[in-house]
């Protein structure tokens, strides 16, 4: 991986997504360990927009790099910057 | 907030029932736990797909507001669904266990582990009232025929070698109303249950469930009867938008019109400011408040001596219901809070119908596929005050009935219980005792710690809630600048 790139964290606070769990996101940056917290770029967003009427039960989404994650959890995040700078 | 992973199958449990309510497709009830564990799935909680279906299945039964003690797990889900739609009326009990889930808790016991060093001072032995503990083999061994699980070794021990294994629901029940039967299954004995819901917040299960109205709530919509939802002051900061888009998200499943209980709660603050004044006339040392549901049904069922001392005002959800269904009777009222107890209280509140909690909410908004960022904004028709919108904060009821209090009464003392458990509930039956309280003359109470934020049915945590009720609070105005009346007794 390179020095500066930045991982990008996408994080989605639309209905759904909030009900089903990214409440508990609201403060990632100080839940990521603080080794890795300078490498990695939260960005919130209103909706990823992945929801539709069947998949939304598999919120709350994240995209981490923009790779979409469903059914995301503190500890699933955590461990997918791990395995990104550990790349 | 721990438990994200059970309160997330709670909630996607009732995304599923009210979409198949809103589809008119009950009968795909009985797949529930099929679609959610599927063949040569995963299990990620349970040994395999065959238990947690069982649970998942027990979760819908409390969904849909049913007994899950009365189940014979023969039934079909499809059958309860009938059961629920058919029914007129919430049923009594508003909790119910999920002895699926339940089971994997083992019961509460006190024990010396490996640390014990068999040490001659025997301490243990010393503080036991019981005569529960001997020495075999150079080690401490307790037998629990004898052991009243009093915790007096575990604190006498200089190794700290004695531990407690805690069934957390029985642990965190203030009133003794939650106890593992003889198959293991947590039992509640509602002769004793104050509703608090402390054991709906305690089990890392999620086994004790609120038994939902919200099908009963949704019928009365689809029905045609126009319903109001009056959205407890605890609203604000739930879901990360302000309180107008989330009213308005209301209007856009369907609901009449929305109202504030903070308009309620003025009406509350006000009428206990005259109950305090009269009171301390009279010569009273001590008023306690009458807002918080768990509250009243403690004193009702275990500390009657306190009933003198507490106010007779009644709370802000009877309030705002009496003003809705003074309007117009035929308006179906819903209370929408974070408040377990608010169930039971809505049960014999002559104008309120119906209770919903946050997740309920928050589960209905997802499955009519609202999103609250695109919602307008609900204007209210009435700006409830400062005070009153900031009911659902420890120490904001004392405020507000303070700053009611126009001509100052000498010697206001506010003080209060911050959350209840053991000790709290000693306290208060000592100064029912006393007729008075030694840190002041008017008592808030909230069994609550950090108060209704810090309700089991809550969507966010109680730091973030109670940040934003203060903002949306302080924005508004002073309870003496509104047209709220205190209400006769």
């Amino acid at each position: 991986m390179e020095d500066n790139k930045k991982i990008s964290l996408e994080i989605c606070f639309g209905t759904a997504c909030f009900v089903m769990g990214s409440s508990a996101f609201q403060d990632i940056e100080i839940q990521i360990p603080p080794q890795y917290r300078s490498k990695v770029e939260v960005k919130n967003s209103n909706c990823l927009g992945v929801c539709n009427d069947s998949n939304c039960l598999k919120a709350p989404f994240v995209k981490i790099d923009g790779e979409l994650m469903p059914e995301a959890t503190v500890e699933k995040i955590i461990k997918a910057i791990e395995s990104k700078i550990n790349e | 907030m721990s438990n994200k992973d059970t309160t997330r199958l709670k909630r996607e449990v009732l995304v599923r029932l009210i979409r198949a309510y809103m589809n008119d497709q009950m009968e795909i009830i009985r797949e529930l736990p099929f679609e959610m564990r599927p063949k040569n799935g995963e299990a990620p909680y349970r040994c395999c797909i065959y238990k947690e279906r069982a649970i998942l299945r027990q979760r819908a039964i409390a969904g849909m507001g049913l007994s899950i003690e009365k189940d014979d797990e023969m039934t079909s889900l499809n059958v309860y669904g009938r059961e629920c739609l058919r029914r007129e009326t919430p049923e009594e009990e508003i909790l119910t266990v999920v002895d699926a889930a339940c089971i994997g808790c083992e019961p509460s016991q006190v024990y010396v582990t490996d640390l014990c060093q068999g040490c001659v001072a025997r301490s243990c032995i010393s503080t036991c009232k019981f005569g529960a503990i001997s020495i075999q083999n150079g080690r401490s061994v307790i037998d629990h025929e004898k052991c009243k699980k009093c915790g007096m070794c575990i604190s006498s021990c200089p190794y700290s070698a004695i531990v407690k294994r805690t069934v957390p629901c029985e642990n965190a029940c203030p009133v003794g109303a939650i106890q593992k039967n003889e198959n293991g299954h947590a039992e509640i004995d509602f002769s004793k249950c104050i509703s608090c819901g402390a054991c709906v917040a305690a089990c890392p299960f999620a086994a004790v469930h609120e038994k939902s109205q919200i099908i009963d709530i949704l019928k009365q919509i689809v029905n045609g009867k126009k319903v109001v939802a009056m959205l407890a002051p605890a609203i604000v900061g739930q879901l990360p938008v302000s309180i107008n888009k989330i009213a308005q998200a209301f209007i856009d499943c369907g609901f009449y019109d929305v109202i504030e209980v903070a308009q309620g709660a003025d009406i509350t603050a006000k009428t206990e400011a005259d109950d305090f004044k009269e009171r301390m006339k009279k010569g009273d040392k001590m008023m306690t408040t009458s807002c918080c549901a768990a509250y009243n049904e403690l004193v009702d069922k275990h500390i009657p001596e306190l009933k003198p001392f507490r106010s007779e005002t009644r709370t802000p959800m009877h309030y705002t219901a009496e003003i809705v269904k003074k309007k117009d009777p035929s308006l179906i009222t819903v209370f929408v809070g974070p408040c377990v107890a608010k169930r039971k209280e809505g049960q014999k509140d002559e104008f309120t119908d119906f209770v919903m909690n946050f997740e309920e909410m928050g589960a209905m908004f997802v499955a009519m596929n609202i999103e609250i960022a695109n919602c307008k904004d609900f204007e209210f028709k009435y700006e409830a005050s400062k005070e009153g919108r900031n009911f659902s904060i420890t120490g904001g009821v004392a405020e507000s009935v303070n700053k009611a209090l126009q001509e100052s009464v000498k010697n206001l003392q506010p003080t209060g219980i911050n959350g209840i458990n053991v000790k709290t509930v000693r306290d208060m039956k000592n100064w029912a005792k006393k007729g008075e309280c030694p840190d002041g003359n008017l008592v808030e109470v909230m069994v609550c710690e950090g108060g209704c934020v810090g309700g089991a049915g809550c969507l966010n945590s109680k730091k973030i809630t109670s940040k934003k009720v203060q903002e949306y609070a302080a924005a508004s105005k002073c309870i003496v600048d509104t047209e709220a009346k205190p209400a006769h007794k």
